[in-house]
């Protein structure tokens, strides 16, 4: 369904995008993955057509260079930052981009509904909530029903409870047959929407995996910082080093450092030596 | 190219002209001079009629050369690199719109904009002159607005240009001052410092001064209300013995490319642009 033949991207003599070459199937959903400054962003402002590029990319069989209304036309944008007319409200910024999109005016009540903007329809876009942005983004992006979903780090800005909603969200539309494209550098993310992952490193593409090896394959790793007892403190950091977990005392509690798939290992430790966890969190 | 939507880019750029303090305070300033200029002018004058409306006209001139160009080179000025410093006109230009049409359709709202404000203006004005019989000949009065909304166009398509150049608002807002300034005082300022230097010829001078689009504009004015260009010296008998009522067309002529130019110049650069 997206096709990057050979994309490059200079500014300059600097390359953000070096000899990028990646397939998307249709109905399937990939991530790319990086640090910031990878080129993870122009990537997606390449496959826009915000940005001129070197190579080749197709959407649907479409060139982006020569029918880019065409290929916009297959594609909704989710955007990192999100740039909205703050002083319009969700339901006028719905019918505004359901115009520019050609969509029906009939598919603005029930989009916002599934994006849970139904109570919020006459409020300016200034006042709705980050998370309540993002899904109103989300929705713009939907209006058309486009069978491509693009998004910039859609869960960049939000706060845990947000990014849970928007997450099952789109899962819901991934359901539905969406092809997407995204970036992230949130591993939970990647697991819950991408088939498979792009690695990307300053402006090249590393490897590609599926989402579950992801982790392992990048070396991720986690703290977890647990409270225990102030008087069992010392023995706790003996017992999880003696396991060969790398563990210090950070002030009341624990931090373990630990790779992405053992987050419990520490708790099973301290559980069979007996020592209370109080409380935990994870970084 | 698609007329929906552009018509759409139309009307939210008309929406938010109308919301944008500046404008409505430079309308608001139009309107308001406009009304007293031509009460003072009526009164003035002592009698109604064509006298009356020839003071009226000299002076909503000389208001026209002062805020319709710094109205409308600072609403152009802001258009498209408002839009990109606040990060919308990446995400407008991420939807299924082409570049010509983007642009067209922010032209069209700010060009219906100073239309509203112009004829905001020389309507109230208008009203005035015509409760108090003053109001002369309706036809070059019409003629007079006709000329003024060419003028604003014309500064708009410079100050479009003149956004299409800037990444930042601010930028662009001091391009468009700094081209206002040029075009009200430096112009003339430059333009008898070139004579007096140069001693340039009455033709020479003649042409110099129509490189300037707000001479021609009141060159233009003055030759509709009077039917000839003598009261501008020299310069204006030359042009009259020269050209004629040749010269309306010129006028026309040159107005239309000082419209015409600068927005196509601005297009091209926005098109070119690959930095959203």
């Amino acid at each position: 369904m997206i096709e990057c033949i050979d994309l490059t991207k200079r500014y300059g003599k600097f390359i953000a995008v070096d000899h990028l070459t990646l397939q998307v199937a249709e109905r399937s959903a990939l991530a790319l993955w990086g640090a910031n400054g990878a080129g993870k962003t122009t990537v997606i402002k390449c496959l826009l057509g915000l940005l001129r590029f070197e190579g080749a990319i197709r959407v649907d069989g479409l060139d982006v260079r020569r029918q880019g209304r065409a290929v916009r036309q297959r594609i909704g944008y989710v955007p990192q930052e999100l740039a909205f007319y703050k002083e319009m409200t969700a339901v006028e910024m719905a019918a505004f981009y359901a115009r520019l999109k050609g969509a029906p005016s009939e598919r603005i009540d029930p989009v916002l509904e599934q994006v849970g903007l139904s109570e919020h329809l006459a409020k300016p876009v200034g006042a709705l909530s980050g998370g309540m942005k993002q899904r109103l983004a989300l929705g713009l992006a939907l209006l058309s029903d486009p069978p491509v979903l693009v998004m910039d780090e859609p869960t960049s800005n939000l706060d845990a409870a947000a990014r849970s909603q928007l997450l099952q969200l789109l899962a819901q539309v991934k359901t539905a047959g969406k092809t997407i494209l995204f970036t992230s550098h949130r591993i939970e993310e990647v697991e819950a929407l991408a088939d498979a992952v792009a690695v990307m490193e300053r402006g090249r593409l590393q490897f590609t995996c599926d989402s579950a090896s992801l982790a392992r394959r990048v070396g991720l790793r986690t703290q977890v910082k647990f409270i225990v007892p102030g008087h069992e403190v010392e023995r706790a950091l003996e017992v999880l080093q003696g396991e060969g977990l790398a563990a210090r005392r950070n002030g009341i509690g624990v931090i373990v450092d630990v790779s992405h798939g053992e987050k419990a290992r520490p708790i099973h430790t301290l559980s069979r030596a007996r020592i209370e966890v109080i409380d935990f969190e994870v970084e | 190219m698609n007329i929906t939507v552009i018509w759409t880019l139309a009307q939210k750029e008309l929406r938010d002209a109308l919301r944008n303090r500046w404008f409505l305070l430079y309308t608001a300033a139009f309107v308001g001079l406009s009304l007293a200029l031509s009460y003072m002018s009526l009164a003035g004058a002592g009698i109604a009629g064509f006298a009356g409306f020839g003071r009226t006209a000299a002076s909503l001139i000389n208001l026209v050369l002062l805020i319709i160009p710094l109205m409308a080179l600072t609403v152009g000025a802001q258009s498209l690199a408002h839009e990109q410093e606040q990060g919308t006109l990446a995400y407008l230009l991420a939807q299924p719109v082409t570049r010509v049409e983007v642009f067209a359709g922010k032209y069209l709202g700010l060009a219906m904009s100073l239309l509203a404000s112009v004829g905001l203006g020389f309507g109230i004005a208008g009203v005035v002159l015509a409760i108090s019989d003053g109001a002369g000949s309706p036809a070059a009065y019409v003629g007079l607005m006709g000329r003024t909304y060419l003028l604003s166009l014309a500064m708009l398509s410079v100050g479009v240009l003149v956004s299409a150049m800037s990444k930042r608002a601010g930028v662009a807002i001091g391009g468009g001052l700094f081209l206002w300034l040029a075009f009200v005082f430096l112009g003339d300022l430059g333009l008898m410092g070139t004579a007096l230097t140069m001693r340039l010829s009455v033709g020479q001078l003649l042409w110099l001064s129509l490189l300037n689009p707000l001479q021609v504009f009141k060159m233009a004015a003055i030759l509709d209300i009077n039917a000839t260009l003598d009261l501008l010296g020299p310069a204006g008998i030359y042009a009259m013995q020269e050209y004629g009522q040749r010269l309306r067309i010129i006028f026309l002529a040159l107005m239309a490319a000082w419209i015409v130019l600068p927005a196509l110049a601005a297009y091209a650069r926005f098109q070119r642009r690959g930095d959203f």
